[in-house]
């Protein structure tokens, strides 16, 4: 393996890793207040066909448009759009008092049939080419510093990423302190582990759940946002490859032991596992498929053990995946 | 943090029912189930501006318009119903069984790499009972695994089984990569295709009439024993409470196990199914997310293997039509998930008024009987 692949590798584990890890961490968010949501694929999928939409719309009607606005229309549109995802989910199971599961499957597929319907459309829309495409927007996300991502091997492995890498990094250590650190992640914590004694406490147990999961679910839906403008670069392809990742992203919170700063790392080492084959020499292409069992194998080792050692603190929030109806005491 | 002053009464009260007469559920179902398609008709004038009415037309015929089409929609019907009928044997012990769609898979790749291997020795019959019989050995250890590892150490089932599916997903790829044929066509072509070994038989000229008849007995049958056999008694008993379950000294670990086999062993099947009874080739449609489907009807279904029957059918008509639809306006087939996702969303929000009685400001309290 020379430096150059290595170096290819580890960089296309980073991008791998990045959008895996926008859904995990909004999941976690989610999972803290003791809501499962198995909606994070379809969530991501509104995320990522919202951005691109809102995108292609603005670029389509302005011959020039401002790199500034294409971020924000993009960014907005996508976080907003998955925070409604989520908002549909908590409305069912908090206050229509839904299964849980069974609301976030159909989530799943709510989402991904929205954004394949309209991610197609706008494919036919984009004209006679038949692929859509937001290259101004996509070049903002792209952007690297400049001078940074010249310099040499460290320059390559650190410094040669879109913002949202960074951001998501930023966005997971400072959930961890809001989780940790404060007063109203503690709050939260205790809705996640027990509803009852939060409720008795004083504290809204509802407008936490709420407000939990709308916000996880957007961060969620950045993921989808990285994957669609910085990982396929502007473009859209019906392919469910978001559908896939959104499952990584919920077996990477298990694997993370509902911590957000291990899933900076984790998701880095699933987006290793997941293109390891690359520097392997004579794979066929039936081994490959044996090695992309790797993150999800790697997965339930994590869960078997957690469920083995019974440490406290690696432990899911006790309530999670349970409703919680203050007059069923 | 608290407010102490709820002098004012609130808007909207809650209150549970005490019971619910059965035609005024499902009327409340009805209720909701014709609103969910006001809405989608809604969505699909906005996008297209087609009259609904029209659209629901082309949606009956995409299903039921000629008896080809009929045959297809009661075929992928059984399929659906065939993997919910695994499943709520689980659910109704409240173990999260989501990993249909891996069981499933499992029981499709021994059932096609039996095929292959063994089409030119063995006779059909022989070969079919045989694919039936190691199909449900593969889904039936699928299931198991994880149900082990709930029963012994409490490992979480939801996320386990979610996982499995994935390994089942990545093995089938890896068998449609070792058996491609032909050659770098990445899928596994029709297996048999000149000899139909291991093919179902046609049953009163139907090709898919086995596939029916099996299904229906086993819908029967898993109806039976959830209802009225001791181990279907012991689940509703540990679904409702495993501290009653251990109290009346039924071993909570036994039931879960065995439950599980059960269940992963009919998913198997319904992979047996899906390939020797249909596609007679495998790839990782086989399953094509029916195995999550059928987790939303069998808990719509309350575990009511025949109500079962009549959601597949709705979500399988919807899904046909939608095809439909997409080929005849030019749309493409992802507006069945929408819709799908649609009714869905108001079918579960409906169990709501089911359970719970919405009370205005004022309103009395007691039940208008």
């Amino acid at each position: 393996m020379t430096l150059a692949q290595l170096i290819r590798l580890l960089q296309s584990s980073v991008c791998f890793g990045t959008v895996i890890m926008y859904g995990s961490i909004g999941e976690i968010l989610t999972e803290k207040s003791g809501n499962l949501n198995l909606g994070v694929p379809g969530i991501m999928y509104l995320g990522g066909i919202s951005g691109l939409a809102a995108s292609f719309f603005y670029e389509f009607n302005n011959p020039a448009p401002s790199p500034v606005i294409c971020l924000l229309v993009s960014f907005v549109a996508a976080f907003l759009a998955a925070a409604l995802g989520g908002l549909l989910y908590s409305f069912l199971t908090i206050t229509l008092r839904a299964n849980q599961n069974v609301t976030g499957l159909t989530l799943t597929i709510f989402g991904g049939g929205v954004a394949n319907f309209f991610g197609g459309s706008l494919n036919t829309m984009a004209g006679g080419v038949g692929q859509i495409s937001v290259a101004a927007t996509s070049a903002v996300y792209r952007a690297t510093i400049p001078g940074l991502s010249g310099l040499g091997t460290v320059g390559a492995l650190l410094f040669n990423y879109g913002f949202m890498v960074y951001l998501a990094i930023v966005v997971a250590i400072v959930m961890h302190w809001f989780l940790n650190r404060t007063r109203k992640g503690l709050n939260l914590r205790a809705v996640g582990e027990n509803p009852a004694t939060a409720d008795a406490a004083g504290i809204n147990v509802t407008r936490y759940k709420y407000l939990a999961t709308c916000v996880g679910a957007g961060i969620s839906g950045l993921g989808g946002l990285y994957y669609t403008m910085d990982y396929i670069k502007g473009t859209w392809a019906n392919d469910g490859t978001i559908e896939s990742l959104g499952w990584l992203a919920v077996a990477l919170v298990i694997f993370a032991t509902w911590r957000s700063v291990n899933a900076i790392w984790g998701s880095y080492l699933f987006g290793l596992l997941f293109w390891v084959y690359l520097v392997i020499p004579d794979l066929g292409r039936d081994s490959i498929e044996l090695f992309k069992m790797l993150p999800y194998l790697v997965t339930i080792a994590v869960l078997i053990g957690i469920s083995l050692r019974k440490k406290r603190e690696n432990q899911p929030p006790a309530s999670l995946g349970l409703p919680y109806f203050r007059e069923e005491r | 943090m608290s407010s102490v002053n709820n002098s004012k009464e609130p808007l909207l009260r809650i209150a549970k029912r005490d019971g619910i007469s059965r035609p005024k559920a499902y009327a409340i179902r009805l209720a909701a189930v014709l609103l969910s398609l006001v809405v989608s008709g809604i969505f699909i004038f906005s996008v297209t501006k087609l009259n609904p009415v029209e659209v629901y037309k082309a949606i009956f015929n995409g299903a039921f318009g000629t008896p080809k089409r009929s045959w297809v929609t009661i075929r992928d019907t059984i399929m659906l119903l065939c993997i919910g009928v695994g499943l709520a044997p689980a659910f109704k012990m409240k173990f999260w069984n989501i990993g249909a769609e891996g069981q499933v898979l499992i029981g499709g790749i021994i059932t096609a790499g039996f095929m292959r291997a063994f089409g030119s020795t063995i006779p059909t019959p022989a070969l079919l009972v045989l694919m039936a019989v190691v199909s449900i050995l593969g889904g039936c250890l699928w299931g198991v695994i994880p149900a082990t590892f709930k029963a012994i150490w409490n490992t979480n089932e939801t996320l386990f089984t979610l996982m499995m599916n994935y390994v089942a997903i990545q093995l089938t790829s890896y068998c449609v990569a070792l058996w491609e044929n032909p050659k770098g066509s990445n899928t596994v072509g029709v297996i048999n295709q000149a000899t139909k070994a291991g093919w179902f038989p046609s049953v009163f000229g139907q090709a898919y009439g086995l596939n029916v008849i099996l299904v229906l007995a086993l819908t029967i049958g898993m109806y039976i024993y959830l209802k009225y056999s001791k181990q279907g008694y012991e689940i509703t008993v540990v679904g409702d409470s495993e501290n009653t379950a251990r109290y009346a000294g039924i071993s909570v670990k036994k039931v879960t196990i065995r439950t599980m086999a059960i269940s992963g062993a009919i998913c198997g099947l319904a992979g047996f199914i899906a390939v020797a009874g249909s596609s007679h080739t495998i790839s990782t449609s086989t399953a094509g997310g029916r195995g999550f489907t059928a987790i939303i009807v069998a808990w719509l279904a309350q575990f009511n293997t025949f109500v079962m029957i009549l959601i597949s059918l709705l979500l399988v008509f919807l899904q046909k039509g939608a095809i439909q639809i997409a080929s005849q306006f030019n749309l493409n087939d992802y507006a069945s998930n929408i819709i799908t996702g649609i009714i869905l969303f108001f079918i579960l929000g409906s169990e709501f008024f089911i359970n719970y009685r919405v009370i205005l400001r004022g309103g009395k309290e007691a039940e208008h009987k």
